[in-house]
């Protein structure tokens, strides 16, 4: 159900977030889906990609520090209000997000949305009781 | 030399005067006193106008206390006569010259008679003996080769004592990684910073540390530093002092006790004094270190401030050798500098990162003055522990570090997370402090 992401720490510099994705375009390394969480003097990057294992590998060996981490990819329908019904449907099951961020559509045309949740077995049995449709990767998509 | 070459976990002939009893070694320190102090006075115009301005000829020398009415000698002398003017011997009786890179203008400049260079051997010899090493292990000499006294002083040793030495000098990680690994090195030397940076790149490329022994010294480190370094590749760390003043390596080295260091007191005899007064201090108090040597030739050293802080220890040692012991320097009074009107040594800053749970030692400290104030921040790398996909956990290893600064120092500073491998690694002395006051 969850899928493999990789976060990575940076500093606030110039060139900074190019580096990264130097070593992965010139490694024929694939981005699916990429969030940057910024402060005022550092920031998280987030990554789903193809290969994330040999991602891991190439980025610490460039000399980053980055680490492997499980999240879910939710489809949501693409309705006004659809991401909203999901949020409601995790607030009442009380799991917290920890954060999300919107992936590239689908070809179909619908939103998809990576989250991180504390409680991820939770979350993913709220999702499913409610029949939300969890992509099992983005590879596909 | 042939009675150095002992089987392995043998008693080693060169060893001897670190179990001579206390009377005997203070014999033979006055005997060698007298006649280093003369040799200085004769020979060497510094010393012997220094001497004369306090109406002291040699035949002042009675008695090893007598030493304390002689006048010191610091680095500034060594750079005021660059490049020989305290040498002590001709040209054609000095066989070899070192330098130490000073980080300002000249160099100092230290020379070796052919007898120099056998005592050098042998202290080197007794250092690497009292670290556990003997024939039969393999040792990977990365300290720098070159004008630095490490690389050769460590080497020449390593053969004396009849272990193999492989000459690989300090840079080029992956093939220190390559030759630990193919040519089953047993024993690295290096600095400890630059065997930190070794670990750090072998877990990078999946390859295991697997030393025995590890010889370190060069800059200063703390026991906590140490402690991690045999938690995480199971190598016992021993530390070593010296300094190219006084002969380079060699001068003390720590047994397997891992409590302090013997200073190899039949050379080099050693004292505490207030840095302030200069008074010498008793066995137990903590002060800088003086040095005196008593066998040079070349290059007599006569009270020499090292600069060095830590305490002489007279308690005899668990090991059986009759050497006083120096607590490991953890700091110099060099380092030290003042913000804020508060004194930081650096050492300070490295226990309080260490606090931090799972924070390696990777860290600078930037001094800059803004409008007149003075400003410090701590740069220390994200390693892979303390690194978190969560911002808040981030955050929470941010502020953690400030206030274990704080309590340490005292004073709110800055700090930055960096990304690994973004402070300069040094091959030689770690340089911790960057100072960029200078107006
Ligand atoms: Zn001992």
């Amino acid at each position: 159900m969850e899928i493999p992401q990789i976060s990575i720490f940076l500093e606030n510099r110039a060139g900074g977030l190019a580096d990264v994705t130097d070593v992965l375009a010139s490694n024929g390394i694939d981005i699916r889906a990429l969030a940057l969480a910024d402060m005022a003097d550092f920031g998280i990057l987030r990554l789903i990609v193809d290969d994330p294992d040999r991602t891991r590998t190439l980025l610490k060996a460039a000399g980053f520090t980055a680490d492997k981490t499980r999240v879910l990819a939710v489809e949501v329908t693409d309705r006004p209000g659809g991401l909203a019904s999901i949020l409601r449907l995790l607030r009442g099951g009380k799991v917290n997000v920890e954060y999300m961020y919107s992936a590239t559509p689908t070809k179909s045309g619908r939103a998809v949305f990576i989250f991180r949740f504390d409680e991820l077995d939770r979350a993913i049995d709220v999702l499913r009781d409610a029949g939300v449709a969890i992509l099992p990767s983005l590879n596909a998509v | 030399m042939s009675t150095w070459n002992d089987p392995a976990g043998g008693f080693l002939a060169v060893s001897t005067p670190d179990y001579l009893p206390r009377a005997r070694l203070a014999e033979i320190q006055l005997q060698r006193l007298r006649s280093v102090v003369t040799r200085a006075y004769e020979r060497v115009d510094l010393f012997r106008l220094r001497m004369e301005e306090r109406k002291l000829t040699p035949a002042s020398i009675r008695g090893l206390e007598d030493l304390q009415q002689l006048p010191f000698t610091v680095k500034n002398d060594l750079r005021d006569t660059y490049p020989f003017g305290l040498f002590a011997s001709p040209m054609e009786e000095i066989v070899r010259l070192h330098a130490s890179s000073g980080t300002t203008g000249k160099p100092i400049v230290v020379a070796y008679t052919r007898e120099d260079l056998q005592v050098w051997q042998e202290v080197i010899v007794r250092t690497l003996a009292s670290c556990g090493v003997h024939r039969g292990d393999v040792i990977q000499n990365a300290y720098g080769y070159g004008l630095f006294t490490g690389g050769l002083g460590l080497h020449y040793g390593g053969e004396g004592l009849g272990a193999t030495v492989i000459p690989i000098s300090g840079g080029n990680t992956e093939r220190q990684l390559m030759v630990m690994q193919d040519f089953g090195v047993t024993v690295i030397c290096s600095t400890p910073s630059y065997f930190l940076h070794l670990i750090e790149a072998s877990q990078a490329m999946n390859k295991p540390v697997g030393v025995r022994v590890g010889v370190f010294g060069a800059e200063p480190w703390s026991e906590s530093m140490r402690q991690r370094i045999q938690a995480d590749t199971g190598i016992r760390a021993f530390d070593i002092y010296g300094l190219s003043e006084i002969i380079g390596p060699g001068v003390g080295a720590e047994c397997q006790a891992q409590a302090g260091l013997h200073i190899f007191e039949d050379h080099f005899l050693p004292e505490i004094i207030n840095p302030d007064t200069g008074k010498v201090l008793p066995d137990g108090t903590e002060g800088e270190l003086v040095l005196t040597t008593l066998s040079k030739q070349a290059m007599p050293m006569i009270r020499y401030r090292t600069r060095d802080v830590t305490t002489l220890v007279s308690e005899p040692c668990s090991c059986g050798r009759t050497l006083r012991r120096i607590r490991r320097i953890e700091r110099r009074s060099d380092d030290m500098f003042i913000i804020r009107g508060v004194n930081v040594f650096p050492s300070q800053v490295e226990t309080a990162l260490l606090q931090v749970e799972g924070t390696l030692p990777h860290y600078e400290i930037v001094l800059t003055r803004d409008k007149g104030l003075d400003q410090m921040d701590v740069r220390v790398e994200v390693t892979p522990e303390v690194f978190s996909d969560k911002m808040r956990s981030l955050e929470a290893v941010h502020r953690k570090l400030g206030d274990a600064i704080e309590h340490v120092l005292g004073i709110r500073v800055s700090v930055s997370l960096v990304e690994p491998r973004s402070i300069a690694r040094s091959e030689g002395k770690a340089k911790r402090v960057v100072d960029k006051r200078k107006l």
